[in-house]
């Protein structure tokens, strides 16, 4: 189990090495149109979000209000393979975000809409939301938002072997 | 590492390319350091561009990041070029380090009943192509003239087509959807289509979004029969949240009394779409003495277990269905097209193990060629992004032989030369992207698509 872990992860480390090493371009790229919120720019208005990702780390990065969660991975050029492939309208579930149960109720409702996209994705949860969906306020500072996996890893089976 | 690491990624940089240009040829493409990709027909984008229903455009979108990769340096688009008759695998092979097979599936399951080949039979994927404007379907024609579309299978291309036929002018017109098809529509008799299913509800393989679509659909009411729905609601707390989101929208829509405002709306409603389940196909009936289609027979099913293992069982009972139109949305199928390259043709997939074809060192596979013909486009890129990881770990460890070097495109461009053939660059590409739009603009649409290989080679090389 571990040695497949092991090469799973250098393997990744190497995607990711190659890619950036290549410059080979990964959506998404900083050339993307921001969101930029109405108040002025001043780093006491930005909300911090963390994001754990599908590695297990913690990522730190600041928003604006009113910024979704998907505009924030693009803005700050985090590296999710595959995140937001519809550009936020509605039409993929690979913006999947997980959450704590507190954070969860203070995201607001979610409409039909929302539902029916993540009801496709892999490992949905209750506490499961569409990162395109939720907009950044300042009563979400400090939130924790977890990347799941996109996939179940068929790579990993039961005895460890690949 | 050993091998090409990031020691000698110069002295032997990695020659790989990739037969498609859909979702699996680029999102595969994205995770390689240098690549080519070849594709068929002059234009890229696969079913993106030819499967996608006009009415969602959103999902389009992944043409963004598409296009990205293919304008970077570090990628060719080859579009005209058919791998298997312009140039086989054996000498891609010869150019390439490593050949990644994304061509998809171009054909469809055929439902095997006698009668199938009577006018007024389509299979989907021909209906979609059709109004989608792939070249090979544009002579498809299909006679619209009935009051009644029976649709096989009830997955969301049945959906698709069944929005498509019922859809109010006045919402296609404003799409992508082609003019000759436009026109076919503004004069369609369609009223009523059946969407048929062998099973039953808790069975049925669209999603809850195009089903909300079809409820949604301006100008059409639903006409279900409640008895298929007997035991349904019983089984509704058993049910993952998913499932059960779609199952409830389909009781709802189908068996409870609608307020006076819908009431009023369904009276009015001009058009009807409704699904018939426990019914498989046996025979497509001709009118006597013309080889046109006058209705389908269907056998009866009862269902055997539950779930998604429930399996449709013969009752012996069948039952006419007068019709003018039948399409069949039961699957898209690959089909071989190089006989070098192993096929099996029982699961109608290249045999591989995680993207890497079974006995063929060299060979990789992505997309609906490496899993079969279902999932939508993230489905796609997970499975494109595991084949290149499994090509970057061949890389490293050894396993693809990369001591030699290898011509990659240039060897491949003089072939092509001396063959005829020439290549569609992505430049040139765009020179089609744009007459589509600016002809689009003038009628309020996205684009007006270019309908014949003739008409984009022409656009292209001007």
């Amino acid at each position: 189990m571990a040695l497949v872990t092991t090469l799973r992860r250098l393997v990744q480390n190497s995607l990711r090495e190659y890619s950036r090493k290549a410059s080979a371009v990964t959506w998404p790229t900083k050339q993307r149109s921001f969101s930029i919120g109405t108040q002025p720019l001043r780093s006491d208005n930005k909300v911090t979000v963390n994001f754990i990702n599908r590695d297990g780390e913690k990522i730190t990065v600041k928003g604006l209000p009113g910024d979704s969660l998907l505009d924030v991975v693009i803005n700050e050029d985090l590296d999710f393979d595959g995140f937001g492939a519809c550009e936020g309208t509605l039409a993929c579930s690979t913006c999947h975000l997980i959450f704590d149960e507190e954070m969860y109720k203070k995201l607001g409702p979610i409409t039909d809409e929302e539902m029916d996209m993540l009801d496709l994705a892999y490992g949905l949860t209750d506490t499961s939301r569409l990162g395109c969906q939720i907009c950044l306020t300042k009563s979400l500072e400090g939130m924790v938002a977890r990347v799941p996996e996109s996939v179940a890893d068929i790579r990993q089976t039961k005895d460890g072997s690949s | 590492f050993s091998g090409c690491g990031k020691a000698s990624l110069s002295s032997c940089s990695p020659k790989v390319c990739i037969v498609g240009s859909g979702p699996a040829g680029f999102y595969t493409a994205q995770h390689l350091i240098k690549v080519d990709i070849y594709e068929r027909l002059p234009v890229p984008f696969g079913l993106v561009r030819f499967g996608v229903a006009p009415d969602h455009p959103e999902v389009k979108n992944v043409i963004n990041t598409f296009t990205q990769t293919a304008k970077h340096s570090r990628c060719s688009f080859y579009g005209n070029v058919n791998v298997g008759k312009n140039v086989s695998i054996t000498e891609l092979q010869q150019a390439y380090h490593a050949v990644v097979l994304s061509y998809g599936a171009e054909g469809n399951r055929s439902m095997g009943v006698p009668g199938e080949d009577l006018a007024g039979v389509y299979s989907a994927k021909d209906f979609v192509g059709w109004y989608n404007g792939l070249p090979s379907c544009r002579e498809l024609s299909p006679d619209l003239s009935c009051e009644t579309a029976v649709i096989l299978g009830q997955g969301n291309v049945a959906l698709d087509v069944a929005r498509i036929l019922l859809s109010p002018i006045d919402i296609l017109k404003k799409t992508d959807i082609t003019q000759p098809t436009l026109e076919a529509l503004a004069e369609s008799q369609v009223r009523r289509v059946l969407i048929v299913g062998r099973r039953g509800p808790i069975q049925i393989a669209c999603t809850i979004k195009e089903l909300r679509e079809m409820v949604n659909l301006p100008d059409t009411r639903p006409d279900m029969v409640a008895a298929d729905f007997d035991g349904v609601k019983e089984a509704l707390k058993d049910l993952p949240r998913p499932r059960k989101r779609l199952t409830e929208l389909m009781l709802k829509t189908a068996l409870e009394v609608p307020g006076e405002k819908e009431q009023e709306r369904r009276s009015k409603a001009s058009r009807t779409w409704g699904f018939r389940f426990f019914r498989s196909p046996v025979e497509v009936l001709a009118e006597p003495g013309h080889s046109r289609i006058a209705g389908i027979r269907l056998a009866i099913n009862k269902l055997e277990g539950s779930g998604d293992g429930a399996q449709a069982v013969l009752t012996g009972e069948v039952e006419d269905v007068p019709c003018g139109l039948v399409v069949s949305s039961i699957g898209y199928k690959s089909l071989p097209i190089d006989p070098s390259v192993p096929f099996d043709s029982r699961k109608a997939i290249v045999p591989n193990t995680m993207g890497r074809v079974k006995q063929a060192a060299g060979l990789y596979c992505s997309g609906w060629l490496k899993t079969g013909p279902t999932g939508v486009i993230a489905t796609t890129m997970n499975n494109s992004f595991d084949t290149a990881r499994s090509i970057l770990e061949d890389m490293d460890s050894g396993t693809l032989d990369m001591s030699a070097a290898k011509p990659g495109s240039q060897s491949i461009s003089a072939l092509l030369e001396k063959r005829g053939v020439k290549p569609v660059t992505f430049s040139d590409w765009e020179k089609i992207d744009n007459v589509e739009m600016k002809r689009g603009e003038s009628r309020g649409k996205p684009r007006e698509k270019l309908l014949t290989v003739e008409e984009m080679l022409h656009v292209a090389w001007t």
